[in-house]
């Protein structure tokens, strides 16, 4: 009842408005999904909407936030039956099925304007596909090694910069009685960012690229090296126990309770570590260590995105809307510490002065000229990132089936790349 | 009055009136017909269509003729998920089944009166009243490899730590032992309602020739739960074969997919987050089918059997 009269409401003003229009400004429904059901993510993008309606007050803005699983699914059927006209995504081949598909709108007018074209840069490249732009984004974050330096400073260890020194880090840390990274693979994706790193330092970020599209064989020998630098580690004992049981939140205590010092992860990882009990004197954070010496270093960095759907009815305030989230201003206040507290897209804007995003900032900016990726499971189809990951998984908990996982994958890779 | 019964009287019966016998069972049954026709029996012939083409359900969906069916020989053959699945079913079944003399017993146990039995049965009932999901998680917590009830109480005897859910071995026996108990606690319902109906004369005939103990239970009892054991038998059968939420509650198919099962490895395959491919899934849920109805043929045949004799 509420929202049928806001839309009478909004329908009067749209009338009252259409005998003066104002420059610049939308009208008409906009009706906007989002994944972000988590209640900061949540919060900060209702905000952020008001905000875009108060600048276009004769648009009628409906927002539907649907939780972030059952978003994966739900996605197939509401862009084909009942299409909003703006919904949250993710980059690079995540997407690849609805552009194939049809479902999502060209953008690439949007990325042809000043701001897009100069601002944007970083992210253009995972937002395209056939030459052409699908999508804005409008956060990304970066992975890296969180660590727990009040450990190392009572081991007396330094930040690692090459393998010889990660390996002879963890080889103290494995002494003293601990484990040197935490991880749950239970849900196989944390296994994926391993792989993206060991094998983005050991071959290299196009090789990477090469191999999530199915250009190289699994039983090539630089993939066997990838894991043999792998299995260095695990043979070590650096891998805390059991972790195929744990989820990637059930693993953040052996964290907190110093069992292990490190965490490869995203940078989402630190809000529930500081929640924890860490404070930014005990944690800290270093980017992957060179593996191959020479091998451009290039990061994972996930982008979150927005799209138009084909079937959007009201287009043309959709992409005032894409225009609006991509600006400096709202970039730099939806990425603030206090909100998503994530790396703003737009590169006019401003990072908030938290020690993990400067960090972050500053190693994608200047520490990682072989590129960005989006994650494994992101830049691989989907079904061999599923297939992979499961094989990954494997190997950490039975390194010796290495060539059984390897043949396994070689045979989906026939399969699927077509 | 008179004049409406004379005209009825006068006209010859209508084709409904005569046929009032005939069609009315009909009538009644036509709602129930309708749903399950449109709900079970065109998704089954709807399935057996879809197996034989390639779609992500988005796009054209490609005839591909067998195929399907043939990776899925591919995946027998290299011992992949298609036969870790296929053999966790077999083993999901069989073991399943200790759920029927387990059940037996405690029904057996419950079946006096002492004071409070009431408030006995409804604990043993307890576990087949709260959610598959719930009893998913308690058992996780079970098994915890670090904190787990399990391994605390193993620890005391000096073993362990075992980690049950990330033992590729361990885990299908694992889930099986956190199903059994509400499955158990389902057969206990039906053999306890099945002893209410035990003749008494015949209890007492037993004793006076001298029978009792396991001779009372087998040769007399035990004949006269026939139909709880039956029921109990079919509930049993199809909740292994359907055992879903279990898995995607404690491991998710894990470690490295081998605690799944055909109906968890067909969700993944056509539904889940790095799924899509519906032809496929739709292939393995005809394999699933085809090992259902051998038993749904047997249950009927043996329904049918019964009605007969009487």
């Amino acid at each position: 009842m509420h929202s049928m009269t806001k839309r009478t409401l909004a329908a009067l003003a749209a009338c009252t408005a259409l005998s003066a229009p104002a420059a610049a400004q939308v009208s008409g429904d906009l009706s906007i999904f989002l994944d972000t059901s988590n209640p900061a993510p949540r919060a900060t993008m209702e905000a952020m909407i008001e905000r875009f309606g108060e600048k276009n007050p004769d648009l009628n803005i409906e927002v539907t936030v649907i939780d972030r699983e059952a978003y994966k699914t739900q996605i197939r059927n509401f862009l084909t039956a009942n299409a909003p006209d703006v919904a949250t995504w993710y980059a690079a081949n995540r997407m690849k099925p609805y552009v194939d598909a049809g479902l999502f709108e060209d953008v690439s007018d949007l990325w042809a304007e000043p701001m897009f074209e100069n601002d944007l840069k970083s992210t253009r490249g995972a937002m395209t596909i056939d030459g052409k732009q699908w999508g804005v984004p409008y956060t990304y974050y970066q992975w890296g090694v969180y660590y727990r330096k009040d450990i190392f400073d009572e081991l007396g260890l330094s930040e690692p910069t090459t393998w010889e020194e990660e390996k002879a880090n963890c080889e103290k840390i494995v002494a003293s009685g601990r484990a040197c990274y935490t991880i749950g693979t239970k849900f196989l994706w944390t296994a994926g960012g391993w792989f993206d790193y060991l094998n983005m330092r050991t071959n290299g970020y196009d090789f990477h690229n090469q191999l999530a599209n199915g250009e190289i064989s699994w039983e090539d020998d630089r993939v066997k090296q990838t894991f043999a630098n792998w299995k260095e580690l695990i043979d070590m004992g650096a891998f805390i126990d059991n972790h195929q049981t744990y989820s990637w939140q059930e693993a953040l205590p052996f964290m907190v309770n110093g069992e292990a010092t490190a965490y490869l992860m995203g940078n989402f990882a630190v809000a529930p570590l500081r929640d924890a009990g860490l404070t930014d004197d005990q944690l800290d954070f270093y980017q992957f260590v060179e593996i191959t010496p020479g091998v451009e270093k290039a990061e994972d960095a996930p982008t979150d995105t927005f799209h138009i759907p084909s079937a959007a009815k009201n287009k043309e305030a959709a992409r005032e809307f894409l225009r609006f989230v991509a600006s400096p201003e709202e970039q730099t206040i939806i990425n603030n510490g206090k909100n998503l507290g994530q790396l703003p897209v737009n590169s006019k804007s401003t990072v908030d002065d938290d020690k993990f995003l400067q960090k972050g900032f500053v190693m994608l900016s200047e520490n990682s000229p072989g590129g960005v990726a989006q994650f494994w499971d992101r830049d691989a189809p989907a079904e061999m990132a599923k297939v992979s990951m499961e094989g990954f998984q494997e190997f950490m908990v039975k390194p010796d089936s290495l060539d059984k996982v390897l043949s396994k994958l070689e045979r989906a890779r026939g399969r699927i790349y077509k | 009055m008179t004049a409406s019964t004379d005209i009825i009287d006068s006209e010859p019966e209508s084709w409904f009136h005569r046929n009032q016998q005939a069609i009315a069972p009909w009538l009644f049954l036509a709602p129930g017909i309708l749903f399950f026709v449109v709900y079970v029996i065109a998704p089954v012939f709807q399935s057996f269509n879809l197996s034989l083409y390639q779609w992500d359900g988005l796009g054209q969906a490609e005839y591909i003729g067998l195929r399907n069916y043939e990776d899925l020989y591919y995946e027998w053959v290299d011992r992949d998920a298609f036969y870790v699945s296929l053999k966790n079913n077999l083993i999901w079944l069989v073991l399943y089944l200790l759920a029927i003399p387990a059940g037996l017993f405690i029904a057996l146990l419950l079946n006096q009166t002492v004071f409070g039995i009431r408030l006995y049965k409804s604990l043993f009932f307890f576990p087949f009243v709260i959610s598959q999901v719930v009893v998913g998680l308690v058992f996780t917590w079970f098994y915890d490899p670090t904190f787990g009830l399990l391994n605390q109480m193993i620890g005391v005897f000096g073993l362990g730590p075992i980690n049950v859910l990330g033992n590729e071995h361990l885990v299908t026996y694992g889930i099986i032992a956190a199903g059994l108990w509400p499955q158990t606690a389902y057969c206990m319902i039906l053999y306890l309602t099945g002893l209410n109906a035990v003749d008494p004369e015949q209890i007492e005939a037993g004793r006076l020739d001298g029978a009792k103990g396991a001779k009372m239970l087998w040769y007399i009892v035990l004949p006269q739960l026939r139909p709880a054991t039956f029921i109990a038998f079919v509930v049993t059968i199809i909740g292994a074969l359907r055992s879903f939420d279990l898995i995607s509650v404690m491991t998710q198919g894990g470690p490295f997919g081998s605690s799944r099962v055909l109906a968890y490895y067909m969700f993944e395959v056509a539904l889940s987050e790095y799924g899509f491919r519906m032809g496929y899934g739709a292939a393995i849920a005809v394999v699933l089918f085809l090992i259902m109805m051998c038993f749904i043929v047997y249950f009927l045949w043996s329904m049918y059997r019964e009605e007969k004799g009487h």
